[in-house]
């Protein structure tokens, strides 16, 4: 009897990808345990304003292989390294959220958290919201110079749009010329690149009509709205703002904070400086009505609006609010009106509900934010009302 | 990578090896190598090391888990991965050094004896492992292709098993006895025994056994109780749940062994490989690969260390017990016979139980230890007063001590074919989230309301899952 030694082979290492499918199929379950709990996640990241290609840790459950393990009173035995007291740390229990630990001969741990790409993240939510089609205001498409095209050559232009392969043949070629003209056929010498052997590309602009959009983050920022209150804001205008820019490929951003006044802040400002005093509701959607009027104009824009407020307007003011979000929705795609009243803050505060309900126009829509777990929902009552609307239309 | 050695190279030292092994008493299955890079490697560690086996998601999350740590360098691939199988087969890593194939090659003749010589192995069919794993999975792609199942339904049952597959008997020498033979007992306990001294005792009453008890006897193996008697399941769902205990049968005698097993190869490749005249640099090159092998892992068990520490001591202490006895030149065999028989009898419970004395769990620096917030903090070591409690602890954690015992009581519970099952409780409580997970995974087997009686912060309580969700009743306090 000998043994046997099967050499190793190129050709079954070629085939052996065997897990792929089994890979794949994880993947798949991966993807849902993201997107079954996409709310979680966009309540508990900060995720606003950061780059696109960041990592996001995203804690999962639901792909554990469960069994019937032993749980937290379950001591186990270690060796040491002939210094081990009673009342040493030796290691970090299995966190309190369960999961099989340390000792031997159980499953081993799972891990609780993905690292995925802030924008697979994105797309995964967005996935999710069997989203409408938003670009409809098809006279409002403009042309934008974005893209630009290959198209032939010329001598001159800047190195990175040299053509490498182009300029080495023709250096070539004028070697060989020189080469004949001067019958010296060594062709030991130096031979440098010269400016004519240099060959570019010639781009020329290429004009496509493009839809542009703009998306007016209104936010009142008066001394009502607390820390916890604006996260949830926050929260709903990130959302708001990718899906927006899902949709198009310019997106604007305008950033307007309001109290009793109302002026144009950056997005630092916009979400981390607080303000006090009283609130004049109608003073934000000026603004905004202002701003349009002066950058964006209706006819070249889609524009979409949404403002998030805890609805303590001063009374006074309501009529001018009512008529301005009117005006609003007039020049917009879609405005929109998040009322975030963290529980148990109570209703005897006011509301602006009841007043928008005097809206009736079909792109207005107005959203009631209590918990951080009603954005996701609140979100997607929001664009359902702009896929019933773009239905209409049709 | 161009490895700097050849198969024949191989081929120079397995000869040596072999007949080193052969020298020694190591009783082997004939042995095949295989070749493969880090990328099969990694695969087949995946799929527990089978050429061929049923697809399935979780095998994918272990590839993909175990290919994270490769590539973070948090862990190395094992320079060896041996089958139970007759031919034994492993795989040898084609990047490793050769002296590392040298030392692996060793090494995989310490598993192969012990696959072939001890007793848990008895039963695994070693002649048809490759084969039977093969069939497995082309009946279960045949399932996901067959398009009135596909695989969403296959993966559902496989996940359900999954989470049931190792809730089986331990003991595979204890024969299961057939329906007629548990009445039988059944009625036989119920009559008194014989009792030669009845005028002293006081005679005990016949109490009429109550034989529609379903099953009689408290069942352990949980899928091939609901394959056999849950009448609404169709053939192919049967069938999975056959596929799914018959592969957990298998692997169990390697849990239930796994220190025995690589401490006893650890033990093999060390001695033959201080016995084969190995060079110099390759001598050198081994000493490292093989301490790092059998260190201790602070803080927990490396079944590699602890394995190799006892077979070590067990031999050394037969050899001494017989040297005082007769003297002389015999004596060498004599631990040598021991660790033999040895590893022909035991498993690691056993093993643990007869062989870790408390001066070497003194050497070893052994504690216990228990999870105190969010550390796990040293209980108790290793002195005169504790040794033999952490001694207890480590038994209850080896081997399928790790998996906690749930019987099936009542397969007819409320007179309305509801399940109800007990833990076994020891001491250790369930993990509920992960108890309650499994339940759901146990009713949609079972198909009616399932409960289970167990054990937590000292109340009895009764966890169940049926139609309407999750329930939990407290029983009253323990004691």
């Amino acid at each position: 009897m000998t043994t046997v030694f099967r050499a190793y082979s190129q050709s079954d290492a070629l085939r052996s990808d065997r897990s792929a499918r089994d890979r794949l199929r994880h993947r798949q379950k991966v993807r849902k345990a993201i997107r079954d709990n996409v709310a979680d996640i966009v309540a508990e990241e900060s995720i606003i304003g950061r780059s696109r290609d960041r990592i996001v840790k995203v804690p999962i459950r639901g792909i554990r292989e469960y069994r019937f393990v032993y749980g937290q009173n379950t001591p186990g035995v270690g060796t040491g390294q002939g210094d081990s007291e009673p009342g040493q740390t030796v290691g970090q229990a299995p966190q309190g959220d369960g999961g099989p630990g340390h000792a031997g001969g159980r499953p081993g741990m799972d891990y609780y958290e993905t690292e995925i790409t802030l924008e697979e993240l994105i797309e995964i939510m967005l996935e999710d919201l069997e989203l409408p089609d938003m670009e409809r205001k098809r006279f409002r498409e403009v042309l934008s110079e974005r893209t630009s095209k290959r198209k032939g050559f010329r001598r001159v232009g800047v190195r990175v749009h040299m053509d490498k392969r182009r300029t080495a043949k023709s250096r070539i070629r004028r070697r060989l010329a020189s080469d004949k003209a001067t019958g010296d056929n060594e062709a030991k010498h130096r031979f440098p690149f010269h400016r004519d052997d240099m060959r570019y590309h010639r781009l020329r602009e290429d004009l496509r009509p493009q839809s542009n959009a703009v998306v007016f983050c209104i936010m009142d920022t008066s001394g009502s709205m607390d820390t916890l209150k604006k996260y949830l804001a926050r929260s709903f205008f990130f959302l708001l703002y990718q899906f927006v820019r899902s949709r198009y490929a310019n997106v604007d951003v305008v950033f307007i904070a309001h109290h009793t006044k109302a002026r144009e802040v950056t997005e630092e400002e916009f979400f981390h400086k607080g303000e006090s005093g009283g609130t004049f509701i109608s003073s934000g959607y000026s603004k905004a009505l202002e701003v349009i009027q002066n950058r964006y104009h209706p006819s070249l824009w889609n524009i979409y609006a949404f403002h998030c407020s805890d609805g303590d307007n001063f009374d006074s003011d309501n009529a001018a609010t009512l008529k301005a979000a009117e005006e609003l929705c007039q020049v917009c795609n879609l405005f929109g009106y998040g009322e975030i009243k963290p529980r148990p803050s109570g209703f005897y505060e006011g509301t602006m509900l009841d007043l928008f309900r005097n809206v009736r126009v079909d792109n207005f829509q107005s959203v009631l934010i209590q918990r951080k777990e009603d954005i996701w929902p609140s979100f997607r009552q929001l664009l359902s009302r702009e896929s019933e609307s773009s239905q209409y239309d049709k | 990578m161009a490895s700097h050695w050849t198969i024949e190279d191989l081929k120079y030292w397995d000869d040596k090896i072999r007949e080193k092994a052969d020298e020694f008493g190591l009783s082997c299955f004939p042995q095949e190598f295989e070749i493969c890079d880090h990328t099969q490697m990694l695969g087949y560690m995946a799929y527990s090391g089978m050429p061929a086996h049923y697809p399935h998601w979780s095998y994918g999350k272990a590839y993909e888990k175990l290919q994270t740590l490769y590539e973070h360098g948090m862990s190395g691939l094992p320079y060896e991965m041996v089958i139970n199988s007759n031919p034994a087969l492993a795989y040898l890593v084609r990047e490793n050094s050769l002296c590392l194939q040298i030392l692996t090659i060793a090494h995989v003749y310490g598993h192969n004896d012990f696959f072939k010589n001890n007793f848990t192995f008895r039963d695994t069919q070693p002649e048809l492992t490759l084969s039977n794993f093969k069939l497995r999975a082309d009946r279960v792609r045949d399932y996901i292709e067959d398009p009135s199942i596909g695989l969403h339904k296959t993966e559902r049952l496989l996940d359900a098993a999954h989470a049931l597959s190792l809730q089986c008997c331990r003991n595979q020498a204890i024969r299961k006895l057939s329906a007629d033979e548990q009445k039988e007992q059944v009625v036989a306990a119920a009559h008194p025994a014989h009792d030669p001294y009845q005028g002293l005792h006081k005679q005990r009453e016949y109490v009429e056994p109550d034989l529609n008890r379903f099953p009689l006897f408290p069942e352990e193996d949980i899928l091939l109780f609901i394959r056999d008697n849950n009448l609404y399941l169709a053939d192919w769902e049967r069938d999975l749940l056959t596929i799914v205990h018959e592969q957990a049968r298998y692997f169990i005698p390697q849990i239930e062994t796994k220190i025995m097993n690589e401490g006893w190869a650890s033990y093999w490749h060390h001695k033959i490989m201080n016995s084969i005249d190995l060079p110099q640099d390759l001598y050198l090159e081994f000493l490292v690969h093989h301490n790092q092998v059998v260190r201790p892992h602070p803080g927990d068990i490396n079944p590699y260390y602890l394995g190799f520490k006892l077979w070590h001591d067990i031999s050394r202490r037969y050899q001494e017990i017989f040297s005082e006895k007769e003297g002389g030149s015999k004596l060498q065999r004599e631990g040598h016979e021991k660790i033999f028989q040895v590893r022909e009898v035991d498993r690691d419970t056993s093993f643990l139980r007869r062989f870790l004395t408390e001066e070497l769990m003194r050497e070893m620096d052994m504690f216990e230890y228990q999870p105190k917030g969010e550390d796990l903090v040293i209980s108790k070591v290793s002195d005169e007063e504790h040794w033999h409690e952490i001694k207890t602890t480590l038994l209850k954690n080896v081997g399928m001590g790790g998996i906690p015992v749930i019987r099936i009581e009542d397969a007819d519970y409320g007179r309305n074919r509801q399940l109800y099952l007990k833990h076994d409780h020891d001491g250790r409580d369930l993990q509920t989230e992960y108890a309650e997970k499994t339940l759901t995974y146990l009713y949609q087997l079972w198909g009616r309301s399932v409960w289970l009686e167990t054990r937590i912060n000292d109340r009895r309580v009764c966890l169940g899952y049926g139609e309407d969700g999750f329930v939990q009743k407290t029983l009253g306090r323990f004691r």
